[in-house]
């Protein structure tokens, strides 16, 4: 009995494992062995601040480019450029910055120049109601006020940064998030008076924190470069979702989620 | 099928052994990989950055702290657990149970629901002034929290093991509970506690989702080791590289700690229940099996 039991769960656990295993190599095999209707799959990777636009876009691209279906990943940009770097399957790159960017082209992994499609600015987050009274960005450098920044590490942070040395005003932040969504998460639970996230970030958060712009934040706008992967399988694909992403119902859907437009 | 009981039986299948052999690896293959990354040239620099040190000591600080509000709360636990006799009391031994296998980001979020500003104990918090979101403070709380059932397990099992008849002797000797506690009991289950005390200190340096969560992220306040090494991936992959050799070579003294020595930390204490110590290895408990 007891050892009926063992062996169950023995091959419970191996029959997961190998499941797991399978899950994981399907997507590249299923797109090489699809015979009929010889359907592609566009992989994109891009930055975690562009999920709701990408998602909606993806659905556009889909529909004007029938048997092509889009696969998103969406992470930090850090990751994204890693895993590209470290040779993830990926045909589309969409950084929040170009630093990242960078690591990509300077690995030889990008097909042409990267193009700016989108440009994001930091705004004050405060929690529904603004209970701590914040009206500019000199207000974030007062006394026993809990503000949350990124870390200079990360993008969002460096802009922070940035900005706060153009004004001339010190932050001391009682927290350097790893990631903007930490920023907001702490801004949104009440837990912080204010943190500095991106405009994009505010519209997402939907009615959960205001808004306050300022008109420091000027100073740091962050450049968002799509591009085409050279390891692309299907290079077409890759050049129509980037033209999507740039033309103006690309722009329009950005526009929309708080992001500025592309320069180039 | 059937298998004569007193002969110590060794036989094991070969496909056992080969994936037992894979099992190893799953482990071990990647702790080389992270050694082979290792930009030695720079080791001590990249570990003795001032960042570096602020979260090295940060860590051993708050997790000291929290293995020992983890003692001082895990030990009545586990005796009332073990001992007492009262409604409910599997769903609470399965409820303190939980912090193991919930994702460490739940609990975070638990424990910002508990403690923060808008939380349940928030309000009564403010009044009295403190403030704990940010702190140092919260760290050791988040620490404690999923530390807690490695301490409280251990103990569990050594108190089932260990029986009650010393107690029930000196019970009868005369002497009150006070007494038989601090007399008999500690003593008896002090190997299981020091090793449930390891085990926590191991899980509370290791912290990382509940504290980012909850306590946030500041140099020399909240940033931990293991948030350090998050951190410091974004930039400098050499230096997040060198500090996790660091974590993993501090675990690999705290398990050698608990497990490693011939005997391990059960030995050190009297061991009532005399040398028959086979029993079902419990996650907490495993320390004790050495025969």
């Amino acid at each position: 009995m007891k050892r009926g039991v063992t062996t169950a769960v023995a091959a419970l656990v191996l029959a997961a494992g190998l499941a797991g295993c399978a899950g994981s190599s399907a997507p590249a095999g299923s797109a090489g062995t699809s015979s009929d209707d010889a359907a592609t799959t566009l992989t994109v990777f891009a930055a975690a601040s562009l999920k709701s636009s990408f998602t909606e876009l993806a659905e556009t691209f889909e529909a004007q480019h029938p048997g092509t279906r889009v696969s998103l990943s969406f992470a930090g940009s850090s990751d994204l450029a890693t895993q590209i770097t470290q040779g993830a399957p990926a045909d589309v790159f969409a950084s929040a910055d170009t630093k990242n960017m960078d690591k990509v082209t300077v690995a030889g992994l990008a097909e042409g120049e990267p193009r700016v499609f989108a440009t994001n600015t930091l705004a004050i987050a405060v929690p529904a109601g603004n209970p701590a009274r914040v009206t500019g960005f000199q207000d974030l450098a007062r006394d026993g006020l809990r503000l949350v920044t990124c870390a200079k590490q990360v993008p969002c942070g460096a802009a922070a940064a940035t900005v706060a040395d153009k004004a001339g005003v010190t932050l001391r932040p009682v927290s350097e998030e790893n990631a903007v969504t930490d920023v907001l998460g702490k801004v949104t639970s009440g837990e912080a008076d204010a943190g500095l996230v991106y405009v994009t970030d505010v519209k997402s958060a939907g009615g959960r924190v205001d808004s306050i712009p300022f008109p420091e934040a000027g100073a740091a706008v962050n450049s968002y470069p799509i591009a085409a992967l050279s390891g692309a399988k299907n290079q077409e694909a890759a050049k129509a979702f980037i033209n999507l992403v740039l033309g103006s119902d690309g722009q329009q859907v950005l526009a929309k989620a708080g992001f500025g437009a592309g320069g180039q | 099928m059937k298998l004569r009981a007193r002969q110590p039986y060794t036989g094991i299948p070969r496909w056992v052994s080969g994936l037992a052999v894979l099992s190893a690896l799953v482990v071990v293959l990647p702790l080389v990989a992270i050694v082979a990354r290792v930009n030695w040239a720079n080791f001590i620099p990249l570990v003795t950055s001032e960042s570096a040190l602020d979260a090295l000591g940060l860590s051993l600080r708050t997790s000291a702290a929290s293995t020992l509000l983890c003692i001082v709360l895990g030990v009545p636990l586990a005796l009332v657990l073990a001992r007492g006799s009262f409604p409910f009391q599997r769903l609470l031994r399965s409820l303190v149970l939980l912090p193991l296998v919930l994702p460490p980001v739940v609990g975070g979020l638990a424990l910002l629901y508990t403690f923060g500003r808008q939380g349940l104990l928030g309000g009564a918090l403010q009044v009295l002034g403190i403030q704990i979101a940010f702190s140092t403070t919260a760290v050791v709380l988040a620490q404690t929290f999923v530390a807690l059932p490695f301490l409280v397990v251990s103990l569990e099992g050594a108190l089932r093991i260990g029986g009650q008849k010393y107690e029930a002797v000196a019970a009868t000797l005369g002497a009150p509970p006070g007494v038989v506690f601090r007399r008999v009991t500690l003593p008896l289950i002090l190997p299981g506690l020091a090793s449930g005390a390891v085990l926590s200190f191991a899980r509370s340096l290791g912290e990382f989702g509940a504290t980012l969560t909850f306590a946030g992220s500041l140099q020399g306040v909240t940033r931990t080791l293991p948030l350090e090494i998050y951190l410091q991936r974004e930039t400098d992959p050499d230096a997040a590289v060198a500090l996790s050799l660091v974590l993993v070579a501090v675990a690999v003294a705290v398990v050698a700690l608990a497990y490693g020595r011939p005997g391990g930390l059960q030995r050190q204490g009297p061991a009532p229940w005399g040398g028959s110590s086979r029993r079902p290895t419990t996650p907490g408990a495993a320390g004790g099996t050495v025969r």
